[in-house]
This record gives structure tokens, C-alpha cells and sequence, in this order.
């Protein structure tokens, strides 16, 4: 860590850590209520369980993005953040919001669009966050060098807060809010915050590797150019069976095939560069989520999303487990262990415990990865069975869901894994490790 | 690659690729808005309709069931409730039937998932029953492939 203001970046993690702990214990509250439905059910109804879990998650990657953001941006302008009291501000208002959110969720006050239901007035505070932290962080890439790094952080976080703008409209025609319901969700996760996934990795493996930066810079942007090239005509996938054009099943699954070839050029150029790179550097859980993320990113993404994202298989796997499957390891891989890797990075340098051991927060990389894992398993086979029995076969949706009891009970046993992975993860993070690395032998100061 | 391929270049490879296929997807869609404003013409989303869709959000029934495929997946899915209820045959059972399935929750059975009482009024009824009639009516590509949702 070279510049004071990076250590904002610090409020920003343990925001994210804390509502991530949040995420996976109402995660596995819900997995307990699909197997146990009289659960909780007077108390506590599944639909506002699940917004908390889904809202928790959303927020806290992208609280983690803003900590991210913070941390490396000063290091890439080589400059102090425009304003720290500024950063401190936001971090405190989206806190607080999101606070109010899950508050209000428990007494009944939401909007009712899946992942938008946060009521108006805080959906307007996360704008007035976002404006923030945008004219926090251009201000700083204005005054400072400017790097590939810095330009596509910048655009992803600019199109996160763009695209964010279509959650306050809300037309009463089903289809139209259904088409543009999409260009917050999918432009989100298949587009801008790829670019952030990117770009932060990108960072990383600059650091860790110290291969040169032309070399990743380059392909920073031939891997976001396809990202992009592919993802936003993606957007098709999504607009088979909404109302849309029948042309849609087939730019949708061109398209959207080809999302898989960003996520394979990632792990590639991953691996390459730290085989390349010969760094041997000191933080290796860092150097274990970067590459764990690429790797996962392409599996729960990549070759879970081509599962079913060709119009033909999807007529039939559309909105069954098979899409929950999809969904858990693609944000799992992609985005939890893409921020799990910056703030493993990051810790150390930002409370000053380089280098130090770090055996328990792999452990939990295991463990966690390990959970995740066994739940998409037992949620792609409970959506295999799913798909054939409803609409294949036309048995009705109840009937199915007791067919498919050993699948649930098999992913709340993976979701109590990942949970105990989490809070090895977060202690980790957050409590200095017992035993320091004393060799120094071969060490090179980490940037 | 590595001496064809300038850093400059790539970057430019993206701006003005990414501008390309972020036009041609804005053209598309409004297209397809065209073809959803269609759809509200020849079966106009009535006040009633609205009222429903807005019922449909302020109790959040997307995150128990799906509508037309989207949601969660824990409750039926709805987009073609109003079909598999019988609405085409008999429009005036099927929204009887509808109307009673919702008053009579929760069941309370042991095991059973439960969906919460939201204590909805004749009319408030009436509007929901009518958006997922408007819903079912959609031109879904003939999606679900069963009537089983």
C-alpha cells in the first residue's frame, strides 16, 4: 500500500464480509424452508427470505467492487483518491440503506420486481451512491495516470450506474417491463460487471505475476472485446419466451454460445501468465482465488450457462433448478471469489501483516468452492429430473417438487459447507494469522 | 499475435466494436418494442390489468413463483395459470377458481409449502385474475411446452 487513501478501501470490505455472512445464512435458511417448508412460515414467508438473500448478494459484490475500486485506483492513477471523506460518506449512506432495505423486506415494505424490489426511495439513494463514488473515482483517473485498468473499471462502473437507471421504469406492459427488466440484470452480470471482473483481475495478476503490464493490458482488452461483442446481443437468451421476436432464439443462442469464449480466454491467459510470469510471490491465497476465480467464472458461467442457453433446450429447462444451478456457481465463480481475491490481496497490504500465513484462508477457499460446487451438482441434477418430469412429460409442478426432496436435502447439507467456508474465509480476512511467515529468503516486495 | 496486435489496436478493436453491437442490439429492441406495444394494442392492457400487475409486485409473488419463467422457483409457475385452470373453456370458473385458490391460503399442511393469506379484497382479486389472463395471453412462442407450467 502506497497511498493513505487506499485504506478506505478497508470500510468497504468489511461491509461486503459482513452482509456476505448475511447472504449465505438466509441461503441456507431458505434451503432448510424448501425441505422443511412449515419452517419459519408463519414468521417469515419464503418470498422475503429469498429477496434478502438475492439483495445481499447483489450489494455486497457490489460493495466490494467500490472497496476494490478504492484500493487499486490510487495505486494505477499513482495518486490520493479526489476525497476520502467523500468515499467514507457513501460508504456510510449505502450501508445504511441497504440496512433500511432488509429492515423494511422484514416488515412488508418492498416493490415486487425480482431482485428491484428495493422501494423507490432507496433504489434513488443507490443512484445518489453511485454518482458519488463515479465522481470520486473519475476525478481521481482525471488528475492521475491513466491505464487500461483504470479506463475499464471506470466504464463498467459508469454502466452499472446507466444501466441501473432502467429499474425505475416500470411500464404496465408485462412484456415491455420484461425486456427492460433485462437490461439492468443481464447488462449487469454478461456486461459492465464483467468489465469490473476484468479489470480487477487484471490488476491482480500484475501484481502476483509480474508479467509486464503492455502484455496484460493488451489482452485485458481483447478478452473485455469479446466479453462484450458476445454479451450484449446475449442479451437474446433472455428474450425467447417473454413476447419478443421469434429472431431473438437465434441471435440469443449465436451470441450467447459465444459468451463461453471470454470466460475460456480468462482461465488461458490466467494460467499462461503466472506460468509465465515466475514471480514467486509471497501472498499465495491471492494468486489461489485469482486463478480459482477464472477457472470457476468459466465453469458456472461459461459451460453452466451453454447448458441451457440454446433456444431448443431452453424451451424446456427454462425457469427450473436447472436456471438456480446456473445462477449459484456463475456468481459464485465470477464475482464471490473474484472479490475474495482482492481483499485477500489487499488485507495484508492495508493492515500492514505481510507477509504472513495464510493456510486457513485456503482452507476456506476449499471448503467453500467445495460447497458450491456439490449444491450446483445436486441443483443440476434436481433440474434435469425437474425438466423431464414437467415438461416432458406434463406432470404438475408440486408432483415434481416432492420427486426432487434427496436434491434439496443434498444442497442445504453443500449450503451448511459453504457457510462454515465463509466464516473460515472471513476470519481469515479479518483476524491476523497466528503464525507469520519468518523466510524471507526470495522475496521480492510486493507491489 | 504478439507483434500484429498493438495495445492501441486492441483497444480500439473494442470501443468500436462494442459501439457496433451495442447499436444493432438498441435497433432490435426497438423492434421488438414495437412487436410489445403490438401485443398491448390488440389486447389492450386494461386499468384493471395495471392494477393487477401492481398487486402482483406490492406482494412480491415473483420471488415464490415464476411468471413465464422468471422468478423463483419454489411456487408454480403463473404465466399460464389462468390456461391451466381451465380460463379458455370456461372464463368465469376459472377465475372463480383462481379466486378461491387464493382466499383459502395458507393450507397449513404438515410439509406443504405455504403461500401467505394477503387478505386481498373482491376487486383486488379480480385485477390480479385479470393480469394473469392478459399474461396467459401473450405470445410466448408456445412457451411452457405442458400446460404443467
Amino acid at each position: 500500500m502506497k497511498y493513505q487513501s487506499q485504506k478506505v478501501a478497508l470500510y468497504y470490505f468489511a461491509g461486503a464480509l459482513a452482509l456476505f455472512v448475511a447472504q449465505v445464512l438466509f441461503g441456507t435458511i431458505l434451503g432448510t424452508v424448501v425441505v422443511k417448508p412449515n419452517f419459519l412460515a408463519d414468521l417469515v414467508p419464503f418470498n422475503i427470505l429469498r429477496m434478502i438473500h438475492t439483495n445481499a448478494l447483489i450489494v455486497w459484490l457490489l460493495m466490494g467492487f467500490f472497496g476494490a475500486a478504492y484500493y487499486l485506483i490510487p495505486e494505477e492513477t499513482e495518486s490520493e483518491l479526489h476525497s476520502t471523506g467523500l468515499a467514507i460518506l457513501q460508504f456510510w449512506l449505502f450501508l445504511f440503506g441497504a440496512a433500511a432495505a432488509v429492515v423494511g423486506y422484514l416488515f412488508g415494505i418492498h416493490e415486487g420486481r425480482e431482485f428491484l424490489e428495493q422501494p423507490l426511495w432507496i433504489k434513488l439513494a443507490i443512484v445518489v451512491v453511485a454518482l458519488m463514488f463515479l465522481y470520486n473515482i473519475t476525478m481521481t483517473v482525471l488528475k492521475g495516470r491513466k491505464t487500461a485498468i483504470t479506463n475499464v473499471l471506470l466504464l463498467g462502473m459508469w454502466g452499472i450506474a446507466v444501466f441501473f437507471l432502467f429499474s425505475l421504469y416500470n411500464p404496465n406492459n408485462l412484456v415491455l417491463d420484461k425486456m427492460f427488466w433485462w437490461w439492468v440484470v443481464h447488462l449487469w452480470v454478461e456486461g459492465v460487471w464483467e468489465l469490473v471482473m476484468a479489470s480487477i483481475l487484471a490488476f491482480l495478476l500484475i501484481k502476483l505475476t509480474g508479467v509486464d503490464r503492455e502484455v496484460v493490458e493488451k489482452w485485458l482488452y481483447v478478452i473485455i472485446s469479446m466479453t462484450l461483442f458476445t454479451g450484449i446481443l446475449g442479451t437474446g437468451h433472455h428474450y425467447y419466451w417473454i413476447g419478443t421476436p421469434s429472431y431473438w432464439q437465434w441471435i440469443g443462442s449465436i451470441f450467447s454460445t459465444l459468451e463461453v469464449l471470454p470466460f475460456f480466454a480468462m482461465v488461458v491467459f490466467s494460467f499462461y501468465m503466472v506460468w509465465k510470469g515466475g514471480r514467486d510471490h509471497p501472498n499465495k491465497a491471492a494468486l489461489l482465488w485469482s486463478l480459482g476465480c477464472a477457472t470457476f467464472a468459466f465453469f458456472g458461467a461459461g459451460v453452466w450457462g451453454f447448458l441451457h442457453t440454446l433456444a431448443p433446450i431452453n424451451y424446456y429447462t427454462h425457469g427450473t433448478q436447472v436456471t438456480a444451478a446456473h445462477g449459484h456457481l456463475a456468481f459464485y465463480g465470477a464475482y464471490v471469489m473474484l472479490n475474495i481475491a482482492i481483499m485477500t490481496y489487499a488485507f495484508p497490504l492495508l493492515l500492514k501483516r505481510e507477509p504472513y500465513n495464510q493456510t486457513l484462508n485456503m482452507w476456506g477457499f476449499w471448503i467453500t468452492s467445495s460447497g458450491v460446487a456439490f449444491m450446483t451438482f445436486a441443483l443440476t441434477f434436481a433440474g434435469v429430473v425437474q425438466t423431464h418430469l414437467q415438461r416432458v412429460l406434463g406432470m404438475n409442478f408440486m408432483e415434481v417438487q416432492d420427486q426432487l426432496g434427496l436434491f434439496y436435502w443434498l444442497r442445504l447439507g453443500a449450503g451448511l459447507v459453504t457457510l462454515i467456508g465463509v466464516v473460515i474465509i472471513v476470519y481469515a480476512l479479518v483476524v491476523p494469522g497466528a503464525a507469520k511467515q519468518t523466510s524471507g529468503v526470495g522475496y521480492q516486495p510486493a507491489e | 499475435m504478439s507483434e500484429t496486435l498493438t495495445k492501441a489496436a486492441a483497444r480500439n478493436i473494442f470501443y468500436g466494436g462494442t459501439a457496433f453491437f451495442f447499436v444493432v442490439f438498441v435497433a432490435l429492441t426497438a423492434h421488438s418494442v414495437t412487436k410489445a406495444n403490438a401485443i398491448a394494442a390488440a389486447n389492450p392492457v386494461t386499468p384493471s390489468v395495471a392494477a393487477g400487475k401492481h398487486i402482483w409486485e406490492r406482494h412480491a409473488c415473483v420471488d415464490c413463483h415464476s411468471l413465464i419463467g422468471e422468478g423463483a422457483y419454489y411456487a408454480p409457475e403463473l404465466g399460464n395459470v389462468w390456461v391451466r385452470f381451465g380460463g379458455k373453456e370456461d372464463a368465469a370458473g376459472a377465475r372463480e377458481a383462481l379466486k378461491a385458490w387464493m382466499k383459502g391460503q395458507p393450507s397449513g399442511i404438515e410439509g406443504r409449502r405455504q403461500m401467505p393469506q394477503f387478505n386481498l379484497s373482491e376487486s383486488e382479486l379480480d385485477n390480479l385474475v385479470d393480469f394473469l389472463k392478459w399474461t396467459s395471453e401473450i405470445d410466448t412462442q408456445n412457451w411452457p411446452p405442458k400446460v404443467s407450467g
